[in-house]
């Protein structure tokens, strides 16, 4: 699913908004979250998840080309934890699925 | 302060002028919609923010932290998130106190 897909998904989803009104708020929405990865906040969405930024000191990297060492500064890099009801709801729609995701695995194998 | 659905909700009212209960919802029903397609398998991209992306992890040994008694964990698929380009841009900026 694209953003253009949630956008129509959303759209069907309800009554009252116009899809310009849903367009809107979806770029609304992840404009904000965006902002707030952006000046260190952290975001908390129960059931979905919470992001935050992780550390990555700064580290001696190479020029793969010319294999000349660069110096490399220290960054935040955003970082996703996916909530209880997401992970449960992702992983027991997996649990019911019918055998075959199971198959191809094993015969491979063989 | 973190961000939350509340504040979401209050800035879809200010921003775009939804109704209180009009930009609640719309907020719940984003993060339930992206829900959806991710349990029904299919992946989530969201261009300039990021994707939300289905692993398939297979059984490993796991150890019950507690008793230290050994139990396999079973294979399961999680959701993995890799941020967009625009995303690592603006974060990577963010030059706060690291830890």
């Amino acid at each position: 699913m694209n953003k253009s897909e949630l956008i129509e998904r959303l759209a069907a989803a309800q009554t009252e908004l116009a899809y310009k009104d849903v367009e809107q708020a979806v770029k609304c929405i992840l404009e904000q979250m965006s902002n707030a990865l952006a000046s260190g906040d952290r975001i908390e969405i129960r059931g979905f998840g919470s992001f935050s930024l992780h550390y990555r000191p700064p580290r001696i990297g190479r020029n793969p080309k010319t294999g000349e060492s660069v110096a490399l500064a220290g960054k935040h890099v955003p970082h996703f934890k996916p909530g209880k009801e997401l992970r449960d709801r992702v992983n027991d729609a997996y649990q019911a699925e019918p055998i075959p995701a199971a198959a191809p695995r094993a015969a491979r194998r063989a | 302060m973190a961000l939350t659905k509340a504040d979401m909700a209050d800035n879809l009212f200010e921003e775009l002028g939804l109704n209180k209960r009009e930009a609640k919802e719309m907020v719940e029903l984003f993060f339930e919609e992206i829900r959806a397609a991710l349990e029904q398998g299919d992946h989530v991209k969201l261009s300039g923010f990021g994707n939300f992306d289905l692993r398939e992890k297979k059984q490993r040994p796991g150890r019950n932290p507690k008793t230290g008694e050994e139990i396999p964990i079973t294979a399961r698929r999680v959701v993995t998130f890799r941020p967009g380009q625009k995303l690592k841009q603006r974060v990577e900026a963010y030059a706060g106190s690291g830890q």
